[in-house]
């Protein structure tokens, strides 16, 4: 029996690398997860089998109990996956990872309650936590329950801000200072209960890292938020190594930890594409009050009516679309998608264009694009278009701004200042469909928009789009 | 079952395995795949299967029980959403109609 088991988690540790691998390629991707998802099914059926289960003394209440809580968890988990719309993703991935950091938290949790009763039955009334577990075990079991309580709190706040849930960016002065004493507090008790076996401490303790999840969270603004979402991601996996092998269960470790390591990684490749470090987003606050003035922009914007901008793109050689958060938000894409096949048909050639931060999260955007159906090799990343746009007759913007605005290059002064942006300017003509003459995300004057190639269509994304396949149609 | 020193040989394996899979990835699949390993850390279900299955006290046991309902929360959860991300990627070749 024990065989089975252990050959079971051996393989779904070996098939989980094999698929987060296969996911690091759009041609494999699909594949990937399935497989993945095959080998979670195997790991925990196997785990029925275990002896240290089905010979608790307990065993039949407690298999009850794991049925009742994978149904209803699962359940939750399963519907509210089904329905949740793509542009909602980012604050879903966030909730589902929070529920992981729960789980990790609360595996040490039992563990550390065990230790402590096991201890308060000790006769010479010595024994500590770190004596009932043995050092290492205690050691990594409290580094665990630190992470993953963090990353409970800290997610589900990341997913309260992203659902419109919770607006506030600052719940106390000197918010930075406080996060700091809480985390030494944490650490503090963290050390206690090592030396000692007292249930006291073992709640204060939770209930600090619980506090300095939601802390550290609440400040971080909206923009950088993928870039927090990944790194709890990242903490998660390592506080399921940790607990991994404070059970002794390899498939945990492994998974845990590649999961740590590739988390990271991403982590900090999000955050140079959105040109931010990572200590910057915790500490900065962005979004608020930072950012100079840059300079205005000088000029008038000229608007384009989506007849004329219809022609310009029917008879162009080469279109490329920039797409943003705003065609998202107004459910654009689907018309973009039947647009650029009337041009196709045209002979027009056409291309996306995707800034490593349109969308919510690196990536989301393409997403966003391939549930309205556009094929992912038509969509280009910003290194392999930008030399392309010179050779382009329109570029057309449809709810981006920041991701195209070049005093991200010429003025130092701007906040954008020194972030890679999309040369939609190089080509010959820009045609920008924008709701009104606001300015960004990040409240920047673009001076793209002033510029005499540039035309304004300016009104809502699906009607904008609606009417430019009108005037394409005309012309067939 | 798993010593101290082996641990630790398995932990520096898993990570230079996990930072080898991810170095170069188009950005265009950052998003699912920040999902798919926010899926395989789902792993976390098995551990709380355990830590419910020794549970003695009924304390141990409400502990152990919202560990199972948040570890299943995950694993399933974070199987969905990736799923339905990827299972949107294809590739203008099949219909033959390259942009």
């Amino acid at each position: 029996m024990e065989t089975i088991i252990q050959a079971s988690y051996f393989m779904a540790a070996v098939i989980f690398i094999l698929g987060l691998k296969q996911m690091s390629s759009p041609v494999t991707a699909r594949r990937g997860i399935l497989w993945a998802g095959a080998a979670m099914v195997l790991a925990t059926l196997a785990t029925f089998l275990a002896p240290e289960i089905t010979g608790s003394d307990q065993a039949l209440t407690n298999v009850s109990l794991i049925v009742i809580a994978i149904v209803i968890g699962g359940g939750y988990a399963w519907w509210s996956g089904k329905r949740v719309a793509m542009t909602d993703m980012p604050q879903m991935i966030a909730m589902y990872n929070g529920m992981g950091g729960g789980a990790a938290a609360t595996i040490a949790a039992v563990e550390l309650l065990k230790a402590n009763a096991e201890a308060s039955h000790d006769p010479t009334g010595t024994m500590t936590i770190a004596d009932a577990l043995g050092p290492d075990v205690a050691i990594l079991g409290i580094l665990g329950a630190i992470i993953g309580t963090v990353s409970f709190s800290g997610s589900i706040i990341a997913w309260a801000k992203l659902d419109g849930r919770l607006h506030r960016s600052k719940l106390l002065p000197a918010q930075h200072l406080i996060n700091a004493v809480i985390a030494i507090a944490t650490v503090g008790f963290a050390i206690a209960i090592y030396f000692s076996a007292d249930l006291t401490t073992i709640v204060i303790f939770y209930s600090l890292a619980l506090v300095l999840g939601i802390f550290i969270t609440v400040p971080v603004g909206g923009a950088d938020m993928p870039v927090i979402i990944s790194l709890f991601n990242a903490l998660t996996g390592l506080a399921v190594g940790f607990e991994g092998y404070v059970l002794g269960n390899a498939a945990m470790i492994i998974a845990g930890i590649v999961v740590g390591s590739a988390g990271s990684l991403l982590t900090h490749l999000m955050a140079v594409a959105m040109n931010r470090s990572v200590a910057n987003v915790f500490f900065a606050g962005v979004g608020t009050d930072s950012g100079g003035s840059a300079t205005a922009a000088e000029g008038e914007m000229k608007e384009i009516q989506a007849q004329d901008a219809g022609i310009l793109m029917a008879f162009a050689s080469q279109v490329i679309i920039i797409p943003g958060y705003g065609m998202a938000v107004a459910q654009a894409q689907h018309k973009i998608w039947e647009l650029t096949q009337l041009l196709n048909d045209q002979g027009v050639s056409v291309k996306f264009a995707i800034h490593p931060v349109a969308g919510r999260m690196p990536g989301h955007m393409n997403v966003l694009l391939a549930e309205a159906g556009v094929p992912y090799d038509m969509i280009y990343d910003m290194e392999d278009i930008n030399a392309d746009f010179k050779n382009t007759t329109v570029a057309l913007v449809i709810g981006a701004n920041d991701v195209v605005n070049p005093s991200a290059k010429t003025d130092t002064s701007s906040p954008l200042y020194g972030m890679p942006i999309l040369d939609a300017i190089e080509s010959d003509n820009v045609i920008v469909i924008k709701r009104g003459r606001g300015t960004g995300f990040s409240g920047v004057e673009n001076p793209l928009f002033f510029t005499d190639n540039t035309k304004m269509l300016f009104g809502d994304g699906q009607k904008a789009a609606s009417e430019l396949i009108q005037a394409v149609k005309e012309l067939t | 079952m798993i010593e101290g020193l082996a641990a630790l040989y398995i932990f520096m394996l898993a990570g230079f395995t996990g930072y080898e899979i991810i170095t170069r990835v188009p950005v265009i699949l950052h998003t699912p795949l920040m999902s798919g390993s926010n899926f395989v850390h789902g792993i976390v279900l098995v551990g709380a299967m355990f830590a419910l299955g020794i549970a003695e006290t009924t304390t141990q046991q409400i502990i152990g029980f919202i560990a199972v309902l948040l570890g299943a929360g995950n694993a399933v959860g974070g199987y969905v959403v990736t799923e339905r991300m990827l299972e949107m990627f294809k590739s203008s070749k099949k219909e033959g109609s390259e942009g």
